[in-house]
Formats: C-alpha cells, structure tokens, sequence
C-alpha cells in the first residue's frame, strides 16, 4: 500500500494518540483530521444522491436518463479516472523513494488523465444543455447536474491543488511537511474515485437502463 | 455595477430597524474610535484577532454569542409585546411584513448565532484543558472556523439596515422561499450566512473530534475522560454527521433560486417535502448538537459542587452516545402531519419516546449524585438545579408531542413553541450559563460576583416560567405559532402574561450585564490566584487562572477519572517539575483574512454584484493557498522562559 509506505517513510514516535502515551505525532493528526473531512464531504455527496433518488423520475416530461446517457463516453471518464487514481499512487511511491524524475512524470500522467475526465464530462453536459436538457428542463437533471456536476467540481480543485503539490515539490523538495500534505492530496483523490463508482453506478448504469 | 444594490435597499419607511441600525452602528463606531484612539490596534490583532489561541478563539465565541443573544432577544419581546397588544381591534406596532422578518430572524439567530458558538466557545475553551493538552489538532483551523461564524453573523446584521430578511420562518420551507414567491434578498441573506457560518461550524467540529480522539494527556484513556469531553466527542460527530447535509440542502435552495433549477419548486417536478426531510435530517441531530456539551456541564458543576464523583460515569457516557446514534432516527417526528402514513409516524413515534429514555438515565444520575453529596450552593449549582426540574418538564410535553394524533392536534400550535423553548431556555441556555459562570474564573483570573449572579438566575427561571407556560395553555386552547395579529381577545390574559415574564427575562439578563461589569471592577478582589476556585476535580484547574498560553507548562500524567482530585489527594499537585521546551502554533492571520472575503463574497452574491464575487473568491482562494504553501508554523518557548512563568505564579499564588 502506497499510503501506508508513504507513512512509514516517516520516523515514528512511539505515541499513537489512543491514551496510554500521550498526543499523537503530527503526521498521525494530519492524515486523521483529513480523513474526518473526507467523511463529511461523502455524507454532503450522500444528501445529493438522496436527493437524485428521490427526484431522478420526475422528469416533467422531458428528456429521461435512458435518451440523454452515453455509456461509451461514460466508460471512457470511468477509465481516466480510475487509472488516474493508479498513477496517482505510483506518484506518492516514487515521492516515497525522493525519485523527483518519476513523481513529476506520474504527477503529469494523473493530471493529464484528470483534465481528460474533466473534459469528458464538460462536453457531456455542454451535449446536454444545447439538446434542451439542461439543469432547469425538470428536477430530474437539475439533480443530475447538481450531484454529477458536484463531483467534477471536486476534481477541478483536485486538480489545482495537483499543480499547487508539484510548486511545493520543486520548491522545497519532499520535506516532512509536503509529505504530509501529498498523503491528504492522494487520500482526497481516491475518495473522489470512490464518489465515482457511486455517481456510475446510480446515475448510468441504473439510469440508462 | 452593484448588482441588485440600489438606495431602496435601505429601509427609510421603517423606523424600528432604522433607529436600532443607527444605535448599533452609533455604539459600534465608539467602539472603534476608541480602540483607536487609545492605540488598542496592535494589541488586538496580535493577541485576539490573529490568535490560533484555543482559550482567545473559545472567548471570542461566547463574546459573539453573547452580543448576539442581545439581539435575539430584541426581537423577542417585539414579538410578544406585538401579540399583547395586537389583540382584537388593535393592530399593534408591527406590521406584518416587518413581523415576519423578526420572528426568523428570531429563530435564525438564536439557535447558528446564540447557541451554536455558545457551545463552540465553552468546547473550545475547555476540551484542550480538560485533556490535559496544549492545543487544538489544528489550531489555525480554529481560527478560521471562529472566523467564518462572526461572517454569519455579521451578514445576518447587515440585513436589518441593506435589503431585508427572509419572511419564511427559521428553515425557510420552499416553495415559499423559492424565488417566485420570496424574491427579494431576504432569502439570500439567510442562505449566504448559514453557509459561511456552517462551514466554520463543520471544520469545528473536525477539530474537536480529532483533538479529543487523537490528543490527550498520557495516561488519558477513553474511560478517564471527563463526561464534559464525552459530550463534546458526540456533539461534534454529530456535527460532522449532520452540517454537509445542511451544507448540501441549502445549496440545492440556492441552485433553485439562482440557476433556476427545480429541487423544491411547485413545477417541474420539484419536491418541497423532500426539503423537509433534508433539514431535519440535519435539524434534529443539531438538537443534541446543542444540549449534549450542555448535559456535560451540568454533569461536572454537579460533582465538583456535591463534592463526589459523578454517579454512573459509564452509564453517562453510554447514554451520551446512545443519544448520539438516536439522534439520526427521529427526524420525521417534525413533520408527522405530512402524510407519511401510520406505520412511518408509529415507527418515529416511538423512536421518540426512545430517546427520552438515554435522557431520563442522566437525569437519574444527576441525582445521585447530590445523594449524600455535600452541596454548595453556587451559580452554576443554581442554573444546574433549575435546569433539572425545567428540563424535566419539556421533555414530558416533547414525549406528549411524539404521540402522533396529539402531534396532529398540537403541531404548528403555541403549544410546541413553548416545547421547545422550554428545552432550549430551560436546557442548553441553562447549561451554557452554568458553564459561563463555572469557568469565567478559569478564562479570566477572577469569579463573578455571586449575588448578581444568582439575582440573574431567578430573574431567568421565573421569567421563563412566566412567559412560556401560559403558551403551553394557549396552544390546548389552539392558538398557532407566528400570528402578528390575535383575533380571539379571552387569549388576552395569558398573552400578558407571557409579555410580563419576557421583561422578567429581560431583568435577568440586565443583571448579567450588571454581574459582569461589577466582578471586572471589583476583579483585584475576587482574584483567583491557586486557579483552582471551587476545589475542581478536573485538568483545567490544575493550571494558572488564566491559563498561560501553552496551558500546562509540563504535561500531567493521568491515573483516574477525576485526575486533579487524585492529584490533590496523593499530593503531586504540588510537586514542582523539571521544565522542558515547549513548542506553540504562531498566530495567523489566515482565519481573519479569509473571513473578511467570505464576507465580500457572501454580500456580493447576495446582491448579485458578480464581478466583486469572482474578486472575493480569487482573494480567498490566494489565502488558502499561502496558507497551504506556508511552512515553520510553530514557535518555540524555552525551557528557562516556562520556568520563569511558572515561577512568578506560584510565587504570587499556591505554595511550591
């Protein structure tokens, strides 16, 4: 496991935070603190996924999610994505290993595979708004766009941040601290992979049923 | 260029918010002109406005919910004095429209501006104390989450003097808050500061989590953990449990009613009831949110002042988290008349009357805890007291409106207005004055004057009962919620009632006012130099009053439930340490700067002025992004500075 070398890769105290030893190392209370935040951006996408249940047959007559989908193009987003969340694990590896050459290339490779899903998605929505289906035509895709459109938001921050985690690199090289931080990037990333598989799951596969 | 922001917004024909506007904004630039002219800038922005302090941030949050109560309350006894005298042929002083935006507002302010930093504040202050540690996880965090909270507010104030409030109700149920039906900014206003505020409230809340669960004292074990702390865990996993699912259902509010999408609309298939559900599936967790750290208050004041552990420890945790995990499945309770059918509202009915039952186990366990205790009689002793007896009866009349064909003559009546006041006043107001008064000497180096305090906890419990159980009769009687005017003159009696009790309340909190300004006075008296005032039973007090800012110069080992006591008992209090460096976040002033574009961004999206909202949200994302990119955020305190510290207060204070 990638995350669990990168956390090796730092000395470790003895105390772990669970009350015989005192405070936890920062490392620990970093990736916790950021885990608890992934928890509550989920439970936010969950209130989203609820409201797609609920509202995903009240199409008002309009376009329904069996004529808008493509899974074709889905399966190509799909793809990006998830290799992408592969490249990005080989990246935390070769920081790891301080192999500048390889978590620059591996960096590139997932931002190059996150901008393509971004792209698919955009030309997907863009398809959809000047067929006449846009987040205003019926609640079904205004909570389409809302909870799809969320995750893709998502991906975009994900994205700058990336760019803001490679700076940091060149500029400071793989000190304590931006490792720390490339651990929350990485977990930020598959959580988002994770969001995926729920959005295609939900949205296309059941919906273009 | 100013988007919807035209002289209109400013409302000349309404005197009452105009005059109050201008008194505020009167008392305000005093205020500035003389920290100004007293040259008190620096200070504050070095030591209050910039500080990643826990115990400065938890200060400024009970300082912010103070202010705020103010004006809660005005609204308050506007509304009572309204219906007292708007009965039969009079008309009153408020006109309906005005009558709306003040009982919304009402609502709005006292639970996200009154409450919620209440409780923020005391968590913030105490936990990191009570656990024996320097911090909170993340302390610039902190900041910002104060920080966005008093943006909240601060917007919500703007809307008395530019534009106006929701008319809505606090929880703004669609379709009436949907653009075709509200659509001037009042809405806006409300959404845009909750946000910003929820935002703040949720990063609290995984702070407290991760400082709770990942940094205590050595030697502190889950089941060593004061019942204060217990409850502090369980109200910020419901934080993090419940806010995005706020976060979530206001923005799909927003959407509609700024990209025209169709949620909760009337048409296009939009479902307003599935806004029902999404609030209160935030809204009744955020219940417990408020009266759990409340219940912890009250569980130390108790054993600190019968001079005894506290009763049932285990249990008290236990029922803490089972209140916890009931929290999430009694939100249809709110809402049984929506047609769900008998089988959902049996189901929720008696989840309900479950949750009372965790409730009633504190309760008994409160107590038993006076059982052969040695009581003091104490402010916080007294609020504790009143809480036990009014807290007892809100929750019958709760578990009354849990049956569902009562729910269905009672809903939407005084009856449950006067529910829940008497669960809110009587429970987490209760508490967070206890915990005001129990702590104020730890935060400040000096107790609070006793007499005014106890004048003020009588003026409070008798105006609470005075003003609210005769709504409890009005509601049988069927009268319902937010009427601006009342047609059936034989309410008039107990509407007078209610009107006097309102005033007692308002003497109640004069004396607060009164207590404060006479114990900073009289302060070179009733200084606290052991920082132990009450013979406490817990960490916080085994440290200076006020506490410097790195809290325990060396970090103590616990061994039992109430560690200080067992200190005291053995003798290690007392023990001098051998000081070591001491390694302490450097203020920041990410938390303020970001606020003050949360708030451009909040009032320009409000106002639909679009370029200043891309130039706020380009300012704030630079800010996060130095903040992200900064490094060396510690600053280290030597060994010989701690020891100096130390040694000038045990010198003045306990004997070394």
């Amino acid at each position: 496991m990638s995350l669990a070398s990168i956390a090796d890769a730092i000395p470790i105290e003895e105390a772990r935070g669970r009350g015989g030893g005192g405070p936890a190392p920062t490392r620990i209370v970093v990736a916790y603190g950021f885990w608890i935040f992934l928890l509550s951006d989920i439970i936010m996408f969950s209130a989203l996924f609820a409201a797609y249940a609920v509202l995903s047959g009240n199409t008002a007559g309009g376009p329904t999610g069996r004529s808008l989908f493509d899974l074709h193009n889905v399966f190509i987003e799909t793809a990006c994505l998830l290799v992408s969340s592969y490249t990005c694990g080989l990246g935390a590896l070769a920081g790891e290993r301080r192999r500048f050459d390889l978590f620059y290339l591996f960096a590139a490779l997932t931002f190059v595979l996150g901008a393509a899903f971004l792209y698919l998605e955009m030309a997907e929505f863009v398809g959809m708004v000047k067929e006449g289906a846009g987040p205003s035509r019926s609640a079904f895709l205004s909570s389409f766009f809302t909870l799809v459109g969320m995750h893709g938001g998502h991906v975009t921050v994900g994205l700058i941040w990336l760019v803001f985690m490679v700076g940091q690199v060149f500029a400071k090289g793989f000190v304590p601290h931006v490792l720390q931080r490339l651990l929350c990037f990485s977990l930020f990333w598959h959580a988002l992979d994770i969001i995926w598989v729920g959005v295609l799951t939900m949205v296309y596969l059941i919906g273009s049923r | 260029m100013l988007g919807k922001l035209t002289w209109a917004a400013i409302p000349l024909n309404e005197p009452i918010p105009l005059l109050t506007a201008g008194a505020v904004g009167v008392v305000i630039l005093a205020v500035l002109g003389i920290i100004t002219v007293k040259g008190w800038w620096p200070y504050l922005w070095r030591e209050w406005l910039t500080s990643v302090d826990h115990k400065r941030i938890g200060i400024m949050y009970v300082l912010l919910a103070l202010v705020m109560l103010l004006r809660g309350f005005a609204d308050a006894i506007m509304m009572r004095s309204q219906q007292a005298i708007a009965i039969g042929g009079a008309e009153g002083y408020l006109p309906p429209d005005h009558y709306n935006q003040i009982f919304s507002a009402h609502g709005t302010i006292m639970i996200f501006f009154v409450a919620m930093p209440f409780v923020v504040g005391l968590m913030n202050f105490v936990v990191p104390l009570q656990l024996g540690v320097r911090d909170v996880a993340f302390p610039v965090l902190n900041s910002v989450s104060f920080w966005l909270t008093a943006s909240g507010s601060l917007l919500i104030n703007a809307s008395l003097v530019i534009g106006n409030f929701a008319r809505t109700g606090w929880l703004v149920y669609p379709p009436l808050s949907e653009l075709a039906f509200s659509p001037d900014v009042g809405v806006d206003y409300y959404l845009w500061s909750l946000q910003i505020s929820g935002i703040g409230t949720l990063l609290a809340g995984i702070n407290l989590v991760t400082t709770i669960l990942k940094l205590r004292a050595p030697g502190m074990l889950y089941f060593r953990m004061p019942v204060f702390c217990w409850t502090a865990l369980a109200s910020n996993m419901l934080i993090i449990a419940a806010f995005p699912i706020l976060t979530a259902t206001l923005a799909m509010l927003l959407l509609d009613r700024y990209l025209d999408m169709h949620f909760f609309t009337n048409d296009a298939g939009g479902s307003a009831m599935m806004f029902v559900n999404l609030i209160w599936a935030w809204g009744h967790p955020e219940v417990y949110i408020l009266i759990l750290p409340a219940f912890g208050v009250f569980s130390e004041v108790m054993a600190t002042f019968a001079r005894k552990t506290l009763f049932g420890y285990r249990s008290m945790v236990l029922a803490t988290l089972a209140i916890c995990v009931l929290s999430f499945m009694v939100w249809l309770h709110h809402f049984f008349t929506m047609g769900a059918g008998a089988d959902v509202n049996a189901f929720f009915g008696v989840m309900t009357m479950v949750i009372a039952v965790p409730t009633g186990v504190k309760v008994f366990n409160w107590i038993f805890t006076l059982f052969h205790g040695r009581l003091v009689f104490t402010t916080p002793v007294l609020w504790t007291l009143g809480f036990m007896v009014t807290f007892v009866i809100g929750g019958m009349t709760g578990v009354q409106l849990a049956v569902p064909p009562v729910d269905f003559v009672l809903h939407n009546s005084v009856f449950l207005v006067a529910h829940f006041h008497n669960v809110i006043i009587g429970g987490v107001l209760f508490g967070m004055m206890a915990g005001y008064n129990y702590w104020f000497p730890k935060a400040f180096g000096f107790t609070l004057d006793e007499r005014l305090g106890k004048a003020s906890f009588w003026c409070w419990l008798v105006g609470f009962y005075l003003a609210f159980m005769p709504l409890y009769l009005l509601g049988l009687m069927g009268m319902t919620r937010r009427l601006q005017h009342i047609s059936d003159p034989s309410w008039r009696p107990f509407l007078l009632v209610a009107v006097v009790g309102a005033v007692v309340i308002f003497a109640g909190i004069a004396f607060q006012i009164l207590q404060l300004y006479v114990s900073i006075r009289t302060r070179e008296s009733r200084r606290d130099l052991t920082g132990d005032p009450w013979d406490g039973r817990t960490l916080e007090w085994a440290t200076a009053s006020p506490p410097p800012s790195y809290n325990f110069a060396v970090m103590p080992v616990v061994e039992d439930i109430d560690a200080f006591w067992e200190m005291k008992r053995t003798g290690k209090a007392s023990v001098v340490p051998t000081y070591e460096t001491i390694e302490m976040p450097r203020n920041s002033p990410t938390g303020v700067v970001t606020a003050f574009f949360a708030v451009v961004t909040g009032f320009a999206l409000i106002w639909h002025i679009w370029w200043m909202v891309i130039l706020g949200l380009l300012a704030a994302a630079v800010t996060m992004m130095a903040f992200g990119w900064s490094e060396n955020r510690e600053l280290e305190i030597s060994a010989s500075e701690v020891e100096q510290m130390e040694r000038a207060r045990l010198g003045q204070g306990r004997p070394a």
